[in-house]
């Protein structure tokens, strides 16, 4: 239940560190405070409880709503790809580029796409794929992972930034952030222009309308979804929803969770390659549904509701342990709260078993979830789960020691001779004390002779020498 | 999938989708083409939330929400005084308009420094990366939240509000709705008319730089809202 101490201890050593979590979160933590007070927004708690029971309705029928969205996809001209893992997602889009001729792909901010190493498996085999989010870019860049659901590059400073751009861009040493920006964004605009492909996350994907939805701030997304001339939506299958009319739920809570906007700057509803009559707009639209390891989390009633996260971030930035340790210092992409929970799911509870026990269970995880995750609830549960796989281990280890000492044993004669002939004395009390209780308790041990082998022989040597 | 059926990739995929919806049924313990079960997880009716406001008010708190994102707001009596609404602006730049009949009525297209009437993706594109400004009508804004709500047709391209660095949007005012649950109880299904509906709520902006606020970083960074009253 070890966590890596050297790289957290380094994390909580790292003074610029630790302001800028602190500050980054303090910020969004206060826009989010804004907007969902009694007076900005009434009705807050009754749309956490509408947002819970439609992702609750929807992740217990969720074979027929993605049914239902594969054939609106279609409907509306589009194709929908099912895929098992990363891999299947990255060859289905390696055999496209293929066949299309396409060198170079643009993308949008996509935790899935991050969670499958997309982008390393395209580029193993020269597809490039360039991140747009200027966020998700410099990261690009700086060969990282994001820190952070939302704010992917939260840990940097402008002048990490600076020293980014100058070594991998050559460009000149720029600290002002509004200059910085202004150049990625011609970096990127070219990028945009050129690409024959663009790849795009999904916030939620709509089973009656065959659509996916992507929300941001930036335009990267749009631009990706509307350029290049063919547009291909990774998601989780976990993303559906069953109606349109069910985003006044969840757009109405998930910009004010993550950034404290009532709606983002852009929110687009796609569906579909563009219409006979539209004049822009990709020829070709692929949705791709990812499992990689989500049906299992179906399997467990009462842990399958970590499958209604929308990944606004609100956790990480109320959690106190995410505030002091940072998003690195989780083992996986998804970081914070949610990621302690979902990480061990996904990659099985023998793995990482320190990070159920990364939270105080102070609950605030819980008090801003705005699909109302009891992710203090799970937590105690993999907990549990983290105890028993420990101690069947522990009795294991105890096993094993055992079989080594009586192999010991019986390779040494002399001491053999002399722990048997003990043995028929104390076998009948030795299995119901101590470790060995348990251990009989499961098995059948066969009764020892009255007479040893060895006293056997002994006598019919005897026997037959007074014979002679 | 792509281009000829029935290759290895394409039966590797229909493979993979029985399987995650055959995993997913054992899971769930349900059975192929079973209708959704409501008994143990409801699902209620769609709660839309739409105030009763006056028109007139709709017009100011758009205004007034537009503004609070960065975005300038023109509120003019009729299609006539667009123009001089917004000379000011197009002086010495270049714009790229839309097709839509609302800009023509206002006499937008007419404009020397406007290019219009693009039909072919290419040629928009090109015209749309090299124009100062974008101009389009919207299909309907959304007062709470200062947003043009903008479907994808012949009349809207995608392009036009999204690649020039400044984006003015011009529209009578009998097109503002209350807020977004509004739009949707008169879009229950979007999809139904275009492949894209956007809803642009202010200028495009980022904060990934410590979370410091720039506006324009992919998108418009000035956008412009120009109410028609007398329509």
């Amino acid at each position: 239940m070890n966590a890596p101490e050297t790289d957290i201890q380094q994390s909580l050593d790292d003074p610029r560190l630790q302001l800028a979590i602190y500050t980054a979160t303090r910020r969004l933590i206060d826009h989010r405070a804004g907007v969902v007070s009694d007076e900005a927004l009434p009705h807050y708690q009754d749309l956490r409880n509408e947002a819970n029971a439609i992702k609750k309705h929807t992740i217990e029928n969720l074979d027929y709503y993605l049914e239902q969205l594969e054939s609106n996809v279609i409907a509306h001209g589009g194709k929908v790809v099912f895929c098992r893992t990363g891999q299947e997602a990255a060859d289905f889009v390696l055999d496209l580029a293929k066949k299309r001729g396409v060198h170079m792909l643009v993308k949008s901010k996509s935790m899935t796409s991050e969670e499958i190493h997309f982008n390393e498996r395209l580029e193993k085999h020269h597809l490039e794929a360039v991140e747009t989010d200027l966020g998700e870019y410099i990261l690009q860049l700086a060969h990282q992972r994001p820190y952070h659901i939302v704010a992917p590059a939260l840990h940097l400073t402008r002048y990490d930034v600076a020293d980014v751009f100058t070594k991998e861009l050559g460009a000149e040493n720029e600290v002002v952030i509004e200059k910085q920006t202004k150049f990625a964004r011609g970096v990127l605009r070219q990028k945009f222009l050129e690409a024959d492909i663009g790849v795009s996350g999904a916030n939620f994907l709509i089973a009656d309308s065959g659509a996916v939805v992507v929300v941001e701030n930036e335009g990267n997304a749009r631009l990706s979804t509307s350029a290049p001339k063919i547009h291909i939506a990774i998601a989780g299958i976990e993303k559906v929803i069953p109606r349109a009319q069910d985003l006044a739920v969840f757009l109405n809570l998930l910009g004010r969770s993550a950034t404290g906007q009532p709606l983002t700057v852009y929110t687009s509803f796609l569906s579909g390659p563009r219409r006979a009559t539209e004049i822009d707009g990709p020829d070709e639209f692929y949705l791709l549904l990812l499992d990689n390891g989500r049906t299992k989390l179906l399997a467990d009633p009462e842990k399958r509701q970590s499958l209604y996260c929308i990944r606004c971030g609100a956790c990480l930035n109320h959690c106190p342990v995410y505030r002091k340790i940072g998003g690195h210092n989780y083992p996986w992409v998804y970081s914070g709260p949610i990621g302690a929970i979902i990480t061990p799911q996904f990659h099985g509870v023998t793995e990482e078993t320190w990070l159920p026990f990364a939270s105080s269970l102070c609950g605030a995880c819980a008090e801003v979830c705005p699909v109302k995750i009891e992710i203090p609830k799970l937590l105690i549960k993999l907990r549990e789960e983290v105890v028993e796989v420990k101690r069947r281990q522990a009795s294991g280890d105890l096993e094993r020691f055992a079989f080594r000492l009586f192999a010991w044993i019986a390779t040494h004669p002399k001491i053999y001779l002399l722990l048997a002939s003990l043995g028929s004395v104390f076998f009948p009390i030795v299995p119901r004390i101590g470790p060995l209780k348990k251990w009989d308790s499961q098995r059948t041990l066969p009764q020892p002779a009255n007479q040893s082998f060895h006293q056997w022989w002994a006598s019919r040597v005897g026997r037959s020498k007074g014979s002679s | 999938m792509v281009g000829e059926q029935g290759g290895p990739v394409e039966r590797l995929f229909m493979t993979s989708r029985e399987q995650i919806l055959g995993d997913i049924r054992r899971s769930l313990k349900r059975a192929a083409g079973q209708p959704p079960l409501f008994e143990a997880a409801p699902l209620s009716a769609p709660r839309l939330r739409i105030p009763l406001t006056d028109r007139n008010l709709s017009v100011e708190l758009f205004g007034q929400k537009f503004e609070n994102l960065g975005g300038k707001f023109f509120r003019v009596r009729d299609t006539l005084a667009v123009v001089p609404a917004i000379s000011e602006l197009l002086a010495q730049k270049s714009a790229v308009a839309s097709n839509s009949p609302f800009l023509r009525k206002c006499g937008i297209t007419g404009l020397p420094q406007v290019h219009a009437a693009f039909t072919d993706r290419e040629e928009l594109k090109a015209a749309c990366a090299a124009a100062d400004i974008g101009i389009t009508s919207v299909d309907y804004a959304l007062a709470a939240t200062g947003t043009f709500v903008m479907l994808s047709s012949h009349n809207e391209a995608r392009l036009v509000s999204l690649l020039p660095p400044a984006h003015i949007a011009i529209f009578p005012r009998s097109r503002i709705l209350a807020n977004l649950d509004e739009l949707l109880s008169i879009l229950p299904r979007p999809a139904d008319q275009t492949s894209s509906m956007v809803l642009i709520t202010g200028p495009s902006r980022t904060a990934d730089i410590e979370q410091i606020l720039v506006r324009g970083v992919h998108g418009p960074g000035e956008i412009y809202a120009v109410v028609v009253d007398d329509e």
